[in-house]
Formats: C-alpha cells, structure tokens, sequence
C-alpha cells in the first residue's frame, strides 16, 4: 500500500533523511523509532507530500507522491507533530470545513463529522473554540480529522506526545480498533507504545535506518535477551566462578538475597547450561526466569551512537 | 462546480469566518471608516468646497489601505506557518493555487465590504447635491482594484515570513515604492536625472496613474488589465515562494 524508496532529504548540510526505503501492507502498524532529530518527521512529512524529498521517491496506494500528488493525498490521513489545528474556528466548523475539501456534501457531510465526533469522543465539546481546547482533546480533533475520511494509509507523527495516561490510552485504543483495515505509521520515542499498537518497528538514526523487524525481533537484538535471572536459597563461594565459567555466559551481575543475573553470549543454550551447572552443585534454586529481553536496550545500543539532534 | 472551485470555496468561507470572528475585524472596519471620513471631511474641506464632490473621498483610498491592507494580508500566510495549520492544510488534496486563489478572493472580499460600509458617504452626497455618477462608479471600480492589488502584495510578503509584524512591514515598503513610482511629482523628479527608459519603467509599474484615470470617471478597459496583471503576477510569486520553501 505504501512503499517507499531510498528517500533522501537535506536541509542545507544538515542530512536529516539518509536513503530510507519500507513498504507497508494492510494491516501494519509500523512503529518509527527513533531519538528526536533522528529525521522521523522529516520522513513523514515527505511521504504526506508536505515537503520535496532531495531524493528518492514514496508512492501511496500506487500514486506518485511527487508527480500525482493531489491523488495521493486522498489516500492519506495525516496527524502532525503537535496536532496544529486552526484556532479560530470551533469545533464542528474546523470539521466540517475538512469534511468539504475531502469532498463530502450535505447528508453524508452531516453524518460523516458526527460518526467522527462520536469515535473520538469530542462530541461535548462541539461547539468550543479550538482554541480553548485541552490538550487531549485538541490532539483527538486533530486525530478526527486524519481519519475522517476513512483513509486506507494513516501516518501519525507522535499521537500520544503530551497526554495523560488515560488518554493515551483512549488514542492507542482508537489505533488498535483501526488496525485491521489500515496501513499505519506512527512515530514515537515511547518504546513501551510500540508493544501495546505496533506488528513492526523501524529504529532510525541520524536519519538511517538503523535496525528493522517485528518488536519481538528487535527484543532479541538488545544484550538482556536471553539473560537468566538465578535466585538461590543461599550463596555458595564458588557461584560466580561457576556461572562465568560457562561457555555460554557472557558477564554475571550479583544482586541482594542470592540473585545473579547472567547475561548471555549465547542465548539460546545459556538457560539450560545454568540448569546443569546447579545441578551438577547441589544448589537450591528458589526462583529461575529467561528474560525476553527489552526494546529501550535495543534501543539504546543502536542509537546512543553520536548525537542526533542538532 | 469543479472540484478546484470547491475547494477554493471551502478556504474562502474559511478565511472569511476568520476574519469576522476575531474582534479585529470590527476595528478593522471601524478604523476604515473613521479614517475615511476623517480625511474626506475634515483634511479634504469636503463642506468648504460648497459642492457636492467625492474626489477628496477617493484621493485617500491609496494611503487608507496602504495601512490596512497589508494588516488584512499579513496573517494569510504567517499565521499559518506560525501555527503549523501549513503542513495541514498542503497535506490536504487541494492545490497551492486553490489555497492562494480562496484566500485571496476571501481578503478581497472582506475590503469590499468595508468599502460598501462607505455607502452613506455616496448618499450623502446626493442628498446634498448632484455628483457626477461616472466619478463615483470609476472611483469605486478603482479603488476596489486596487484594494485588490495591496493585497495580493500583502499576501506575497505573508508568504515570506512567519512574522506577522515582518510581513506587514515589507509590504508596506513595497506598496509605497509602487505607489509613488507613478506619482507625478516623482517621476517629474526622476525626469531630471534618471534615463527615460528607467522612468518609463519606473513609470509602469505604478498603479496611481491608472487608479487617477479611473477616479476621473474614465472607465478604460487598460486600468482593469492592468491592476489584474499587477495581481496575477503578485498570486504566481506568491505560488513560487510557497512551492520554494516546500523544496528548501
Ligand atoms: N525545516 C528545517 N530546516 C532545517 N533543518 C531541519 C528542518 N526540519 C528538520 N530539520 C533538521 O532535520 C533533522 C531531523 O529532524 P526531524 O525530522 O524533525 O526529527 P525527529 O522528528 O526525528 O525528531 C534535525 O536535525 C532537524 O534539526
Ligand atoms: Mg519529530
């Protein structure tokens, strides 16, 4: 539904986007990633057809986005970085305003801005200025907005930057509902949003990309995947020894009350060679657990690389 | 209607419910009309003249707007960029051009307004005696035109800068190079020392020379086409810095 190819984009010297090519099918939620001035905006604001890339291209639903623009951007629901939204008008007019240029009249105008103010839950506040919205609330008319339309590709540049818990969790779940039926982007640097919305993830840096895959994939990537974390009913002299002697350990990190965490050179072999060696010992073990490993780890190790924001 | 003309429509109404709900507007037009009939009766001795004249009411228009007009322009395009409703509004499916033609004609608009809020002056005069209704319909048509050339300039500076305060100050200058460039006393001036091809150009690009025909109740087809290639060429600049800073 969505590919894009080897887009580039500089801003004078600054290379804020550095040949990044994906492609999306109904169904992702693809999670970008990455620290801030890592170039996320800038890509998406390439593929909305706001900004010319200096290179590379992205087609949306089989339209050019340089050269059939117009046709393409009906294609798209767009949300951007702070939700910017006329102040002057009210509510239903800004809607309804979006309604007509998407090319809605009359009754199916009408039912369209209401079914909108009804799933985003901005009805009770219909006929209040922009302006002196709440943040959550101003982030969902945005939101209303890029999805009015129904549109098959959905790009969402941070959607829960600056909202409460709770309505976080209102825009994941409006996310989640949409899922099925959609391509979606969305960026964010909330590692923790990719795992409740996103089936793929994406790390850029520095404009690159930098590492790719499911967020169980890129779990695996970060140094904890496959650690073993080891409780014993006492602590014998010899367990470091013991633990950093295996093949398939990597480091051991003592903790209080007789834990260990082992970190792996090989994960996979690593929790049954701890099983052996306790055995082979006599130790008790009162508690033993495989971590699966964390996407801030991966993170971390990929783009801790340089600064990024410039 | 086309789909262009729609979406046009669409930034039109949008534009123009803007205007009116901020308070500015009002003042606006208040501000209009007080500085209008200010300078006609008072600066321009309307009741001295002991006839019933409207040529003082029409020799202000230029220096009204050249005030008011670029206040009028000068959130098009800034206030956008500023708020980020920019990346919204080209994010959306309508053209630059249909965006530029909506918000122009909505600006335009609402200045006709506030020259149709003039219209007691007009029957005053009347009342009092017997205008020459050729004077008063040309003078109209001029000063219309012209409202609608400061603005496409006002825009054009709009779209140059975030800052409002920026935008309305550029365009003040540019407006006043354009206004005096055909000003008789000036190029009288230029005459003495100036080569007559650079007079001559100086000359042309000036609109008072037309908007004087026109106030004279002279309706000729050359004012009209030249205020609307002022104005074409002001909306196509206007067209390129915008698709600039999208490629910049
Ligand atoms: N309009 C612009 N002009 C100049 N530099 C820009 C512009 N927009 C973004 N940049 C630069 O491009 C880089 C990427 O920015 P951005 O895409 O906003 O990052 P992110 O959204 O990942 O935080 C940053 O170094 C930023 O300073
Ligand atoms: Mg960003």
């Amino acid at each position: 539904m969505l590919t894009v190819d080897k887009l580039q984009k500089n801003f004078g010297p600054i290379d804020a986007v550095r040949n990044i090519s994906f492609d999306l099918k109904k169904g992702d939620v693809l999670g970008f990633l990455g620290p801030n001035g890592a170039g996320k905006s800038t890509t998406m604001r390439i593929i909305t057809g706001y900004l010319q890339p200096s290179g590379g291209t992205a087609t949306v639903n089989g339209f050019d986005i340089g050269k059939q623009s117009v046709a393409a951007r009906r294609q798209l629901g767009y949300l951007p970085e702070n939700a910017p939204v006329y102040q002057d008008m009210t509510v239903q007019h800004f809607l309804n305003f979006i309604a007509e240029i998407r090319g809605f009249r009359g009754n199916e105008r009408r039912r369209r801005v209401d079914r909108i103010m009804d799933i985003c839950k901005i009805e009770p506040v219909r006929r209040q200025s922009v302006d002196t919205l709440s943040k959550g609330y101003r982030q969902r008319v945005c939101f209303a907005q890029a999805i009015l339309h129904d549109p098959p590709i959905l790009i969402m540049d941070e959607p829960t930057d600056g909202l409460d818990p709770n309505q976080k969790a209102i825009v994941r779940q409006m996310i989640l509902d949409m899922a099925q039926t959609k391509a979606i982007i969305i960026s964010t640097h909330i590692l923790e949003e990719v795992d409740a919305v996103c089936n793929r993830t994406i790390i850029i840096s520095r404009g690159r990309i930098v590492a790719q895959g499911t967020p169980a994939e890129l779990k695996q990537r970060s140094p904890s995947h496959g650690a073993v974390t080891l409780e014993l009913t006492e602590t014998p002299d010899s367990v470091m020894a013991d633990l950093e002697t295996l093949p398939s350990a990597k480091r051991v990190e003592p903790a209080d009350n007789h834990c260990f965490t082992i970190y792996p050179r090989d994960p996979v072999k690593l929790f049954q060679d701890v099983m052996n060696q306790a055995r082979r010992r006599s130790w008790t073990i009162k508690s033993i657990s495989v971590k699966e490993g964390r996407l801030e780890d991966t993170f971390h190790a990929l783009t801790q690389t340089g600064d990024n924001a410039s | 209607m086309s789909e262009s003309l729609r979406h046009a429509w669409a930034i039109f109404k949008r534009e123009l419910r803007s205007y009116f709900e901020s308070p500015v507007a009002y003042v606006f037009l208040v501000v209009f009309l007080v500085m209008a009939a200010f300078l006609t009766f008072s600066v321009g001795n309307y009741y001295e003249n002991r006839q019933a004249d409207l040529r003082m009411f029409f020799f202000w228009h230029p220096w009204i707007y050249l005030l008011l007009a670029p206040a009028a322009a000068m959130r098009l395009w800034s206030e956008e960029a500023r708020s980020g409703t920019l990346e919204l509004l080209f994010t959306l499916p309508v053209t630059i051009t249909q965006a530029i033609v909506g918000k122009f004609l909505a600006a335009w608009f609402f200045l006709t307004i506030a020259l149709a809020l003039t219209a007691p002056v007009i029957i005053t005069t009347y009342y009092l005696g017997n205008p020459d209704s050729g004077v008063i319909i040309g003078g109209y048509i001029g000063s219309f035109l012209l409202a609608g050339i400061y603005l496409s300039v006002g825009m054009l500076t709009s779209a140059m800068t975030r800052n409002q305060v920026i935008s309305f100050v550029v365009a003040i200058v540019i407006l006043l190079f354009l206004l005096l460039a055909g000003w008789p006393p000036v190029t009288g001036y230029l005459v003495h020392w100036a080569p007559l091809w650079l007079v001559n150009g100086v000359a042309a690009c000036g609109f008072m020379p037309h908007f004087e025909s026109l106030q004279r109740g002279v309706i000729d087809a050359r004012n009209i086409v030249h205020a609307a290639s002022v104005m074409v060429f002001m909306l196509f600049a206007n067209r390129i810095v915008l698709e600039w800073r999208k490629s910049s």
